[in-house]
């Protein structure tokens, strides 16, 4: 932050291109990551999924934002229009501002200059991320209490109280990765994962992961906690007045909370851009940092198909199980967990 | 202006400006937004005086949890503008004096005392805010304290839990 | 189980519901989701079903009754008298007709002397139930292997004779041979 406020123009420039390409890239792979939802699901049900507009269908994510641009756009004559205008993008905000945090590889150099590969190293970097999740109950409310529906506003609230919910046990889930690493950057720790003689923080923290994982889920709305999806049993979610592009807007943002929440896995459990059984140190800095993103990228993809693998595969909870499981098992253990790590690094510490 | 004074303005008067639109505003879902307003632009204030924990801490425990609160029970009552009780007019004058009376005690009280007047904040090169020092200084000096009202917390919570499960 | 003395059970799939309660390693879950994944998972490597239909279409079993042809005789006559048998057979009223008498100069056109000036099959009403095909004397009409096209109004489905009658054999063999469908039709 504080070399944010020197005036260094170039650095300014640099952070601002570096935001643009991240933005974007999350917007492009969000596209795509619809594409591959219908496709990896497909796959699963044994169907060859969407494959006529273009090769392969790969052109299906454009058609699919087309009809949702062209689709008509409704705003309820009761509905608060303000508020139901900025519940979408409040959605979409909080989803990708995510990115700002998160170490997408090492630093390049260009021209005799280091840049960093991450748009801030702040020394809070995961409490950043709690921050703007949270942030992210808001755009389900607005939207669901500005509809004026009183379907859309139990369903908001039935959305939140998950957020909230399932917020506390990822915490607490986290706080042991922190114990071990000692340090809130989510920098300094993928380095020190990927320092020598160091294992990926998945083998000191299975129980955490998993922890982390259903919460992640619970989290981007995923199945199985996918209940604002429920159109049969729970008339469908927040979101159900919205039509056009503002739906699409919410439907996008849970794409890139996935894809970021991916990244965030892989940056605390998997070793971030770390390559498994490899030493980046004996490469030019360039190449290390292009391939430790390649790396990233790999983790980040295989997380977004097993988020697919599980939606084609478990059934959704019903809303109390939801609960019980977060409130009753999933704070219980994250907390047993807390507790185990603490006791084993004080007994290694003698 | 340097940077830091812009942005030190800029965030004061959202923050104001904010603050003044919670008060005025007609419906109460617009006020506790606003109040969210105000809650970024004072952990913008924070992160000027390099307190990010504080910063970030600010906006997950009052925007991102308090105010949501907030919001769960006002969508819930469904208050309106016009269910709002019409108040007298004795109030309304009784209201704006003793408020005016407050402000000016604050004001008097922030122009007499000796330990503001003549220091400039910290900005941006302070480092009390930050979570290692914040840590340390919980944990050794205010231990006591840090715990009781940790306990005080954990008994509201057991307290809100009982009469909740009363019926 | 009572049931199984009485009743001969058809396969030997059923399973008695197992009401015992859960062990602890069966309320952890996870290891029946993992099963549960690897199912789902076994599925990417089977194989697909699908027909991409307009490229590639289903085999017709010989025995399918889809639109009906009226037939011609080799020398591309109409094989058709409008007798009505298969208006009386025709157990959904499907069909209508209109006939007419040859006149001197048409008998390259109509076998015998009296023809269907008219004839018009409701493809809504029709159940295709084939049994017009079984009434008719004189193998003039017969269901093919295709299907009725979508439309967008009821009339079009009304299909009149230039829609039922099969391509002449002399001017248009292949399409006579394709509209035959392969099937020996021959009896007379």
């Amino acid at each position: 932050m504080t070399t944010l406020l020197a005036f260094d123009w170039i650095l300014l420039i640099e952070k601002l291109i570096l935001i643009a390409i991240i933005v974007f890239a999350s917007l492009g792979i969000a596209l795509y990551t619809t594409f591959a939802e219908r496709k990896v699901a497909a796959i699963l049900q044994d169907r060859p999924g969407p494959n006529r507009a273009g090769p392969f269908g790969l052109f299906q994510p454009f058609a699919d934002g087309l009809k949702l641009i062209m689709k008509e756009e409704i705003i309820p004559n009761t509905a608060n229009k303000v508020l139901f205008i900025l519940g979408p993008g409040l959605a979409m905000t909080a989803a990708l501002m995510t990115c700002a945090v998160i170490p997408w590889s090492t630093s390049v150099e260009f021209f005799g200059r280091k840049i960093d590969l991450q748009i801030a190293d702040i020394n809070i970097g995961i409490l950043y991320i709690f921050g703007v999740v949270s942030l992210g109950v808001y755009g389900i409310m607005i939207g669901g209490w500005a509809s004026n529906n009183k379907f859309s506003l139990m369903a908001a609230l039935r959305g939140a109280s998950q957020a909230i919910s399932y917020e506390l046990a990822m915490g607490l889930s986290l706080i042991a990765v922190l114990m071990l690493s000692g340090s809130l950057s989510l920098k300094a720790i993928v380095e020190q994962q990927q320092a020598p003689g160091n294992l990926w923080n998945i083998a000191y923290q299975p129980l955490g992961f998993i922890i982390f994982f259903i919460c992640a889920l619970a989290e981007c709305n995923r199945t199985p906690f996918d209940l604002p999806e429920a159109e049969n049993e729970l008339n469908f979610g927040y979101h159900q007045e919205y039509s056009s592009m503002k739906l699409g807007f919410y439907l996008f943002s849970e794409y890139i909370n996935m894809i970021m929440s991916s990244a965030v896995m892989a940056c605390l459990f998997f070793g971030g851009y770390d390559i498994p059984f490899f030493d980046e140190s004996t490469l030019s800095p360039n190449i290390a940092a292009l391939l430790g993103f390649l790396a990233l990228f790999t983790k980040i993809i295989i997380f977004i198909f097993v988020f697919m693998w599980i939606r084609w595969t478990i059934p959704r909870f019903r809303y109390d199980q939801l609960m019980n499981l977060g409130w009753k098992r999933l704070i219980p253990l994250a907390l047993f967990n807390m507790l185990l790590t603490g006791a084993i690094i004080l007994w290694k510490q003698g | 202006m340097s940077t830091i004074q812009i942005l030190f303005f800029f965030l004061s008067v959202l923050a104001i400006f904010s603050a003044i639109m919670v008060l005025i505003s007609k419906n109460p879902v617009h006020s506790v937004l606003w109040l969210i307003a105000v809650f970024f632009a004072i952990s913008g204030h924070y992160i000027l005086l390099n307190a990010q924990f504080l910063a970030i801490v600010n906006l997950i425990v009052y925007a991102g949890a308090i105010m949501v609160l907030f919001l769960f029970v006002i969508m819930l009552m469904n208050l309106n503008a016009d269910s709002e009780p019409r108040k007298h007019q004795w109030m309304k004058i009784a209201g704006v004096i003793s408020g005016g009376c407050f402000l000016m005690v604050l004001i008097s009280l922030v122009r007499q005392t000796i330990e503001i007047t003549g220091k400039t904040a910290l900005v941006k090169e302070g480092n009390i805010g930050l979570i290692k020092n914040l840590g340390k200084v919980l944990f050794s000096d205010f231990v006591v304290p840090f715990e009781i009202s940790s306990v005080l917390f954990l008994s509201a919570m057991v307290g809100a839990v009982v009469i909740g499960k009363k019926d | 189980m009572t049931n199984d003395n009485i009743m001969q059970a058809l396969t030997n799939r059923s399973k008695a519901v197992d009401r015992a309660p859960m062990t602890f390693m069966e309320r952890l879950y996870i290891p029946s989701i993992l099963k549960g994944m690897a199912i789902t998972f076994s599925h990417i490597f089977k194989k697909q079903p699908t027909i991409q239909y307009p490229e590639q279409k289903r085999e017709f079993s010989p025995v399918f009754r889809g639109l009906h042809v009226l037939n011609r005789d080799e020398e591309g006559r109409e094989r058709c008298t409008a007798c009505g048998l298969c208006a009386v057979a025709c157990p959904a009223e499907a069909i209508t007709m209109e006939a007419a008498e040859r006149l001197p100069g048409e008998e390259n056109k109509y076998r015998e002397e009296k023809y269907a000036a008219k004839y018009e099959i409701n493809m809504l009403r029709c159940i295709f139930c084939g049994l017009c095909e079984e009434a008719c004397p004189k193998d003039a009409i017969y269901l093919s292997e295709t299907f009725a096209p979508a439309n967008f109004a009821r009339k079009g489905f009304i299909y009149g004779k230039e829609d039922l009658l099969i391509p002449d054999p002399v001017t248009d063999a292949a399409g006579f041979e394709k509209a035959q469908g392969g099937r020996v039709r021959n009896k007379n």
